[in-house]
């Protein structure tokens, strides 16, 4: 290799993820080491760990100098049907580890295909919306997309890993980059905010949220802004009241239905028929606003059925725990309590390392894997988890602006998918253990234990560096 | 193509903005917030555990059943040890100074793990052992008591029903981890149906330490500090007087005997024989190795654990059967000559007048009579076949709680089992079978199965004339309400009206006098009881007496079954039984007339007819 391709690498994010994995290993062994100290065999966690370290650099260097880049748009495709053909054969004959069978088991290692999965999706996420005339305007295209991204993500449903699935709507991110509608990105935050109003306070006060946001996106498509807004404000706040009038004797036979079904009803109703006229009068932002509406009043009352139906028991107490509504530090609600008591025992600067007493006493379960920021958190304090945020974020942004420095739409799209992929992970796991998210367990990347998501990071992250890397030896 | 490149603008300051979320929220956690680093076991805090007393067991009257008794845990903090006089110590606690060795020799080993922490180094000493330890806390540093309750219980008897407690292991711990180790949790019995109440919450002192480990002060004050809240007192429906008479009657032989209230279903007495001895009940640990390796197995709750045949007793659930169906009424008369016959088979009988009625056959116990009922329901050209003739009749039983579990708050009870038509099918081959090949079941014979409590609760059902309360343990009181399933009045698919014709029968079965009568014995003075005997043949040998009961006939305050195994007739042992804890709950005392039959129970022993092995 030519002396000057090896300094062409960008140093900044392998650096990084040298710094990321070095780092892992060291909280690993300080939440593994047993008393005896330091011991040299298989059965130790962090010896293993040593091994996917060796093996993960192998990878990186082969990826990094000896298959050619080109290779990989034209793999995409082979290689993504077999990930999802693994995905869905591990449902069926895997191996099953907390409740999910998502592992294939290869004596004393174990490979779960999912994480391998999104290296395949972004590949050929990449190779589809580079193609000469990609838009997503065209529906052909952009169905496309979609098949791309539903199938892993139901493949790994069906083997009850609800937490990976979620990663795959980070790459939305890059579909918006790339020109998909901003709208859904934004509906998708509000049947957020809507799902936790309805559960947290009513539905009713999930519909007047409604109806004064309606309202006042409304204001700006007519001709007296202010007007609108005032009328909306003035309207919301006595529907307020609409409760107690209820309770009062003279308006008893209004309790044939409850306070929200009156609401849902009448605007309902009223929205249906405006939508019927804006249509008429073909003021498409208004009708659109009116038929968002409805389809908000539909999800704030499929709020009750989703909770109770579809979402399973451990993720309702999880959701439960998170919003307030129940509190239960000895049930489900013991790893947030205890990861936070980790955490929050850190301090300023932390226990030093191998200090900790939280972590290394085992009352963080799952505390090498899933919450392995605990450790960091106990045992290097506030400076330590600002400075590891920190570092997350400088990989996440030089990600992305050497992505956009790429001349070749392919590997300017892959870059981006490798951002918002490792963006996805790093925010899910550390709200979770920061309980800013249910508990949703998913590696925190190149930190955590766990070969798999090892390997698949490193892969995923070389690829790209490597994609970088040809580009500029023609330069 | 790049007109969309702003938006790698908006991405980058969403992507910021949640990362500066995070950041806050970590500062509030790490730094803002006190309360997480006062819970972590930090090193410069030293917590001293304060142990709640455990909720007392109350009887139905308020006397106390099982009650707590002061002891103390002897807690070291290897860190702060300095050497000491080993030998006085060990005077005091009566151990050996090789123990306290080996003690030590493992907190060294293990000095980084337990850092700052305490240990128990001995458990339970008496108050004496620990007031001698105080006058002399001084010459031991590290060490100090910490006070703690075990249980004693004022009155003999009541093992099995009260359960015990012990110290979780390890294997409890992984499951409940709101435990820590060294906690105390209820094994079996009440004391594990009612932990959640009874245990109480644990409290806690902080204590700052200087940087050489010493304590300093009341971290802020006390402020953080938590008081240990007592556990509440559970009030039972057991009446303690019955329960300890019933244990009294039950003694040297192998068997149940309940008795509920039935119009509450409220559990008076509830004496699985033999059971567990309460005197060894407090210190279970020491004695658990001959406790479970007692061939007569007293930690098994027959009262729910153990199925049998119910014998003839059930006879009285097909008469009712046949009632509702109408293939019965009670002037049907049939025919019996010591036995019933059809080609081969005979199903043997005792010699009574014949041809008798519903009422006589329930008085003298007529195995023929019950066959032709039995028949009648099965064959009822209603149905098409003797399979949904079958699955008509088993329906019957299920509504009186038969073959599954009665969902009572008694840890471990068992359904007990009603065959299937799939059983038979298996043995006789694909409806193959005819309402003669099962016709044991008209008399409580062949694949069915019983707990003492299913039988018990029949009595209460035929003494509410229809309907019964599921049987439990735990008095309704405001402070702690029972759980709503206790409040269902649960119907049988019975009629009402139906149930008094075979009450009449089976206070015939006690009070008629002309003769002919088989539980003649279980008659009391002053009280019209009611009753039906079995005798449930078995293949371990004698046949078991069976006997149940419930008085007085009209407005009845108790029901009761006693199952004495390998007794013999009904009437010979359990009728005795069951008639004399009526009579003690319903007139206080025993007729002198009576007496003589109470000291036969008394003295009777049954134990080296059951056989076990050994």
């Amino acid at each position: 290799m030519p002396e000057a391709l090896y300094k062409k690498i960008d140093w900044v994010i392998a650096g990084i993820w040298l710094l990321l994995v070095v780092f892992g290993w060291m909280n690993i062994f300080a939440s593994s080491v047993s008393e005896d100290g330091f011991v040299f065999s298989l059965k130790e966690k962090y010896i293993m760990d040593l091994i996917w370290v060796a093996t993960a650099l192998t990878l990186g260097i082969l990826i990094l100098f000896v298959i050619p880049s080109n290779l990989y748009p034209t793999i995409a495709l082979p290689f993504y049907g077999l990930m999802v053909l693994l995905l869905v054969a591990v449902a069926f004959v895997g191996v099953e580890v907390n409740g999910s069978k998502s592992w294939f088991a290869l004596g004393p290692f174990r490979l779960q295909p999912a994480e391998f999965s999104k290296i395949a999706t972004a590949l050929l996420l990449a190779q589809v919306m580079s193609k000469y005339g990609f838009s997503f305007s065209k529906f052909r295209d952009t169905l496309r997309v979609a098949v791309v991204l539903a199938l892993p993500m139901l493949a790994i449903l069906l083997e009850k890993e609800t937490g990976s699935a979620l990663v795959y709507l980070g790459y939305l991110l890059v579909c918006y980059r790339e020109g998909m509608t901003g709208w859904l990105l934004v509906i998708g935050l509000l049947a957020i905010v809507f799902f936790i109003v309805t559960l947290v306070f009513s539905p009713f006060v999930a519909i007047l949220v409604l109806l004064a946001l309606t309202g006042i996106a409304c204001s700006f498509h007519v001709r007296k802004p202010l007007q609108g807004g005032l009328i909306t404000a003035l309207g919301v706040a006595l529907l307020v009241f609409l409760p107690r009038l209820m309770q009062l004797e003279a308006f008893s036979f209004l309790n044939r239905f409850e306070p929200e079904m009156w609401l849902a009803l009448l605007s309902g109703a009223a929205a249906l028929t405006l939508a019927v006229v804006f249509w008429f009068r073909r003021q498409r932002e208004l009708r659109n606003l009116m038929l968002g509406f409805l389809l908000g009043l539909l999800l704030i009352f499929s709020v009750e059925f989703v909770f109770t139906k579809v979402l399973k028991e451990h993720q309702r107490a999880r959701i439960e725990v998170l919003l307030g509504i129940k509190e239960d530090p000895m049930g489900v609600g013991y790893n947030v309590h205890q990861s936070l008591v980790a955490i929050g025992s850190g301090g300023l600067s932390g226990k030093g390392f191998l200090g900790g007493t939280q972590t290394r006493f085992d009352f963080v379960p799952e505390q090498s894997t899933d919450f392995i920021f605990c450790t960091i958190g106990e045992e290097w304090g506030l400076i330590g988890t600002l400075a590891v945020l920190a570092v997350y974020l400088v990989l996440i942004l030089r990600l992305i602006a050497t992505a956009e420095k790429q001349k070749d739409h392919f590997a300017r799209i892959y870059g981006w998918c490798v951002a918002c992929c490792l963006l996805m992970h790093v925010v899910i796991n550390i709200c979770m253990t920061i309980g800013l998210m249910p508990v949703i367990g998913i590696p925190l990347p190149m930190l955590s234990y766990g070969g798999s998501s090892l390997w698949a990071f490193t892969i995923l992250i070389f690829i790209f560096l490597r994609l970088d890397l040809d580009q500029k030896k023609y330069q | 193509m790049d007109t969309f490149q702003n938006r790698r603008g908006i991405l980058v300051i969403a992507i910021v903005i949640v990362f500066a979320v995070i950041a806050f929220r970590l500062f509030q956690v790490q730094i803002l917030d006190k309360e997480y680093r006062v819970t972590a076991e930090n090193n410069a805090l030293k917590y001293e555990t304060l142990y709640p007393a455990r909720g007392r067991i109350l009887d139905r009257n308020g006397d106390v059943l099982v009650d707590n008794k002061l002891t103390y845990d002897i807690m070291v903090t290897p860190i702060d040890v300095t050497p000491f006089d080993t030998l006085a110590f060990c005077r005091i606690f009566d151990l050996d100074t090789a123990f306290v060795h080996e003690k030590f020799r493992e907190y060294r080993r293990y000095r980084r793990r337990i850092g700052y922490q305490s240990l128990v180094f001995c458990r339970q000493v008496t108050s004496e052992q620990y007031n001698m330890f105080i006058e002399k806390n001084y010459q031991f540093p590290g060490f100090s008591g910490v006070r703690r309750t075990s249980r004693s219980y004022p009155h003999a008897g009541g093992g099995n029903l009260y359960g015990y407690i012990s110290e979780v292991d390890p294997a409890y711990l992984k499951e409940h981890p709101e435990y820590r180790s060294g906690d105390y949790v209820g094994k079996t019995g009440m004391e594990e149906s009612y932990e959640t109440l009874l245990r109480g919450e644990k409290g806690y002192n902080i204590y700052l330490r200087d940087a050489h480990g010493r304590i300093k002060q009341h971290y802020e004050d006390g402020a953080y500090d938590k008081e240990a809240v007592a556990g509440t007192d559970v009030t039972t429906t057991i009446d303690g007087v019955l329960q300890a008479y019933g244990e009294q009657l039950m003694k040297n032989k192998v068997g149940s005997l309940v008795a509920i209230e039935p119009a509450t279903g409220e559990i008076l007495t509830m004496v699985s024989s033999p059971g567990i001895d309460v005197s060894l009940l407090a210190d279970i640990n020491k004695h658990y190795k001959d406790i479970v390796s007692d061939p007569y197995k007293p930690m098994f709750n027959r009262a729910v654990q153990s199925p049998q045949p119910p014998g003839s007793v059930f006879k009285l659930v097909n008469g009712l059967i046949g009632l509702q169906e109408g293939v019965l009424t009670p002037n049907t008369l049939y025919g019996c000559n010591r036995g019933y016959v059809v080609g081969n088979l005979r199903v043997g009988c005792h010699g009574h007048p014949s041809p008798i009625n519903l009422y006589q056959s329930i008085m003298m116990s007529c195995n023929a009579y019950y066959c032709y009922v039995f028949r009648s329901i099965l064959d009822n050209p209603k149905y098409g076949s003797v399979r949904a003739g079958f699955e008509k009749w088993k329906e019957y039983t299920a509504s009186f709680g038969f073959g599954q579990k009665l969902n009572t708050d008694i840890p471990g009870e068992k359904a007990g089992t009603m065959p299937s038509a799939e059983r038979y099918d298996k043995i006789h081959g694909k409806d193959r079978w005819k309402s003669l090949s099962i016709i044991s079941l008209s008399i409580g014979q062949g694949e069915i199965g019983c707990t003492p409590l299913h039988l018990a609760n029949l009595a209460a059902t035929i003494a509410n004339r229809g309907w019964f309360y599921t049987p439990h343990l735990q008095k309704d009181t405001p402070e702690c309400p029972i759980d709503g399933r206790f409040k269902e009045r649960h119907y049988t698919m019975v009629d009402t009206t139906h149930f008094e014709d075979i009450v009449k029968g089976m206070e015939m079965a006690i009070n008629y006098t002309g003769g002919g009568a088989t539980a003649t014995i279980a008659r009391i003075p002053g009280v019209i009881a009611c009753g039906k005997t079995g005798t449930a043949q078995n293949p371990h040998g004698d046949d078991h007496s069976v006997f149940i009961t419930f008085a007085p006939k009209d407005d009845p305050k108790i029901a009761v079954v006693a199952y004495v195994e390998n007794g013999g007739f009904g009437a010979t042992w359990a009728a005795p039984i069951a008639s004399l804890l009526v009579e003690k709950y319903l007139n206080g005392e025993i007729a002198p007339e009576r007496k003589a039959l109470e000291q036969r129970v008394f003295d009777g022993n049954l134990i080296y007819k059951v056989k076990v092995k050994r």
